[in-house]
């Protein structure tokens, strides 16, 4: 018999009062039935309370396409941990560790996850800071074994992050990666907004996935305050949103075909992803889409010429694309290096709660705009791709039969576009509610969940972002793989550090 | 191969022009504001009032715009009843010194690099990027500069995996806690001379993570800073052509529009 906890829809309000509050014992057993009945963890995080913290959760069910919440009641030292019975929840409960000092006791990996400094009551108190990347790293012993550390600065222009591989001549046996590098403390800001800043921080979280993350950040706003975006807006926040997935997905093809060494598709796909991003510029002057999602609707309309170049400009970019794109199909030495490289089982990525790209490559369907679907996605249905292999040949393939699908979604909308507005008045936000936000960024599921105080200001402010979930798929893709495919393997998955980091 | 080939013919030569014609930017790309002094009447304020980063100021010379801090979201634009600040198209925003960063009414002009970087590094620039806080925007728009479309290998500006092959470094972000030692030691492993670039809001001033706890403020509180590459992110041309001033490689004293 699973508990009944209170069900939302995406983007539903919730007043703090209707979740239910169990004792953490019956907390526990629920998370993992629910988690057992098919349901991923998509949030798990801690409160402050009166004398520790009490956890929330947030399970998304993709069966009935609602999001059910629990919290538990307050803890104070320690609690039994969920990770020995449900992996997914293993950077969570790191996580709710490293913040406010609770043990989640029986967790078998609690090292820090973002080198942040302790937050809640005896934060003061605590131990300085560890430094970034000191950590007790997982060793394998033996005469033969040898270690290799990349990082916190790599080779190319990327994010910083810390790699330890555990090699045996060319396999790696574990590679374990220490990050938080990036953080600049964004979440502890958000709280006690929304302010002026609030909008420049969500379209900060990963610069990467600036209209997705903004995208979540709004509807959360818009659902505390009772605001009714226009449907144009909501158009035009879903072609910002596709052409964000296009760009990213036609550069990481790029990206891929560069580490095998196949230059032409990285040369035409690195051109190809530039003139998408130009379309994103079109739209609201910014190629990342800065200033075009606000609070009520957007900034930028989309007016008749604007479309019609829109149109124009992806066609000739999608053809472009689909003719550099090909050649990786039909070319030997690439086919060889992206098949069996990498292989992440569907089981595995189920047990670690992989989302996105990297979950559909494995066979799982998992996707926001069908399993719980928002704005356009209600009415125009784009169907989830997946592949079997779960190596980088299906993360490549998954790739590109989502660009041939939001392409088709792109032209669809700007043909149809509803009239009316772009931007509605939003007003002062709901008190003492809950809202949970999912968004498919093109990485996959965006979580954002909003707490607000008794004035409506928020209290708590939760970013998951989608590489959250994905960096210990990468960690498994390399085991015993050899270490010559990590560049490869690391861009198929294509993980954002700021936004793991925040 | 015949594949390869042809598909080699029909993606064609994308190279853009560049120095010699600048590509049109898009009619919506916030670039350097135009302060109108007539249309702005002393004290109003409004314009400083919505800047979320403290970007404006408002002096006895009228308002002053600080480019190191502004994320180009021109809600000051908007805000002004009167119409004095306008985000113009123009794209040519670096400096090589923190105070010509700051735009005010009286301020139309290009910044003059001086000519002692193209002696040593004019025909050859080698840089490591370090990556210190950021969102990953300002990375990307650096990466693109070595795509075919900007070729920045052209004018002898190339990105390099060892700090021990470069001639300085580039850094983005507003440097947090824990890059700190990263970009200190990154910093220390690159031969004399030597030069740094801070490229976007967050590497000049920390952008809109200004006054967190958790980062340093942006580079100049650790290192000297040889240009400023303002945006947020900057667009690759604003990179490129500051990378070209400061070399001596194009102009720099064009009078803006």
């Amino acid at each position: 018999m699973i508990a009944p906890l209170l069900s939302i829809s995406n983007v539903g309000r919730a007043s703090l009062d209707e979740i239910p509050v169990l004792d953490i014992e019956a907390f526990r057993e629920v998370v993992l039935q629910y988690v057992e009945g098919g349901a991923a963890l998509s949030a798990l995080f801690g409160v402050p309370a009166r004398r520790g913290i009490r956890l929330y959760a947030v399970l998304a069910s993709r069966e009935t396409g609602m999001l059910f919440v629990a919290a538990s009641e307050e803890i104070v030292a320690e609690y039994p941990a969920l990770t020995p019975d449900c992996e997914q929840a293993h950077l969570f409960e790191r996580e709710i560790a490293e913040q406010w000092g609770v043990t989640p006791k029986g967790h078998p990996w609690l090292k820090p996850v973002r080198f942040q400094s302790r937050r809640g009551h005896g934060a003061a108190a605590s131990s300085s800071q560890p430094v970034c990347g000191v950590i007790d790293y997982f060793a394998i012993e033996g005469e033969e074994i040898h270690e290799v550390a990349v990082g916190p600065v790599h080779a190319g222009i990327i994010e910083p992050g810390h790699f330890r591989f555990q090699c045996h001549g060319e396999i790696v046996h574990h590679l374990e990666i220490s990050l938080g590098y990036q953080h600049r403390g964004v979440e502890r800001a958000m709280e006690g907004g929304p302010g002026p800043r609030s909008i420049h921080y969500a379209e900060t979280l990963a610069g990467d996935t600036t209209v997705g993350h903004a995208s979540v950040y709004c509807r959360l706003l818009e659902s505390l305050a009772r605001c009714r975006v226009p449907a144009r807006a909501h158009a035009i926040r879903c072609i910002a949103l596709e052409l964000e997935r296009l760009a990213n997905h036609v550069g990481d093809l790029g990206a891929l075909a560069g580490d095998v060494g196949f230059l032409p598709t990285a040369s035409y796909c690195g051109r190809i992803r530039g003139d998408l991003l130009n379309m994103t510029a079109l739209l609201c002057g910014s190629r990342f889409g800065r200033g075009l999602v606000r609070p009520g609707g957007v900034e930028f309309e989309l007016d008749v010429g604007i479309a019609a170049d829109l149109l124009k400009r992806g066609e000739s970019a999608f053809r472009d694309a689909e003719n550099a794109v090909s050649l990786l199909w039909s070319t030997p030495s690439v086919m060889s290096r992206f098949e069996g490289t990498g292989p992440v089982t569907r089981d595995v990525a189920l047990r670690i709660g992989l989302v996105g790209v990297a979950a559909r490559a494995c066979g799982v369907e998992r996707d926001v705009r069908c399993d719980f679907p928002y704005s356009m996605y209600h009415f125009s249905h784009i169907p989830i791709t997946t592949w079997r292999s779960g190596d980088v040949l299906a993360r490549a393939l998954v790739r590109w039969q989502e660009i041939e699908r939001s392409w088709a979604f792109i032209r669809e909308q700007v043909e149809a576009m509803p009239d009316g507005p772009v931007r509605a008045p939003v007003a002062a936000l709901a008190p003492r509610s809950m809202v949970v936000a999912l968004v498919e960024g093109w990485r996959g599921e965006i979580c954002h969940v909003a707490i607000t105080d008794d004035d409506g200001r928020f209290s708590t402010y939760k970013v998951i972002d989608p590489s959250f979930h994905n960096w210990a798929g990468l960690a498994m893709a390399m085991r015993d793989g050899q270490i010559s495919d990590f560049p490869l393997c690391n861009k198929s998955f294509n993980l954002s550090y700021c936004g793991h980091d925040l | 191969m015949f594949d390869i080939i042809r598909a080699r013919i029909k993606q064609g030569y994308r190279t853009m022009p560049f120095p010699k014609k600048a590509p049109a930017m898009p009619d919506r790309f916030r670039g350097l504001p135009r302060i109108d002094a007539a249309r702005c009447p002393q004290g109003c304020g409004e314009c400083a009032s919505v800047c979320p980063f403290g970007a404006i100021e408002i002096g006895e010379k009228g308002v002053r715009i600080d480019l190191g801090r502004c994320l180009f979201c021109a809600e000051c634009s908007r805000a002004c009843k009167h119409g004095a600040i306008e985000f113009t198209n123009e794209y040519r925003l670096a400096a090589s010194e923190r105070k010509s960063l700051f735009v005010s009414a009286a301020s139309p002009k290009v910044e003059a690099m001086g000519r002692a970087m193209a002696r040593i590094f004019g025909r050859s620039l080698k840089l490591r990027e370090v990556s210190a806080g950021g969102c990953n925007a300002c990375e990307a728009d650096v990466n693109v500069l070595s795509t075919l479309a900007y070729d920045m290998g052209r004018f002898g500006i190339q990105f390099v995996a060892s700090p021990r092959h470069a001639d300085g470094i580039l850094v983005t972000g507003p440097v947090t806690q824990n890059m700190r030692l990263a970009l200190e030691k990154t910093y220390a492993a690159v031969p004399a001379p030597k030069i740094v670039i801070a490229s976007g809001a967050c590497a000049i001033s920390g952008g809109p993570y200004i006054g967190h706890s958790e980062q340093c403020d942006g580079v100049l509180s650790l290192l000297p800073v040889d240009l400023f590459i303002p945006g947020c992110p900057p667009h690759p041309l604003t990179t490129l052509d500051g990378l070209l001033r400061l070399l001596g490689r194009i102009e720099s004293d064009r009078q803006k529009p």
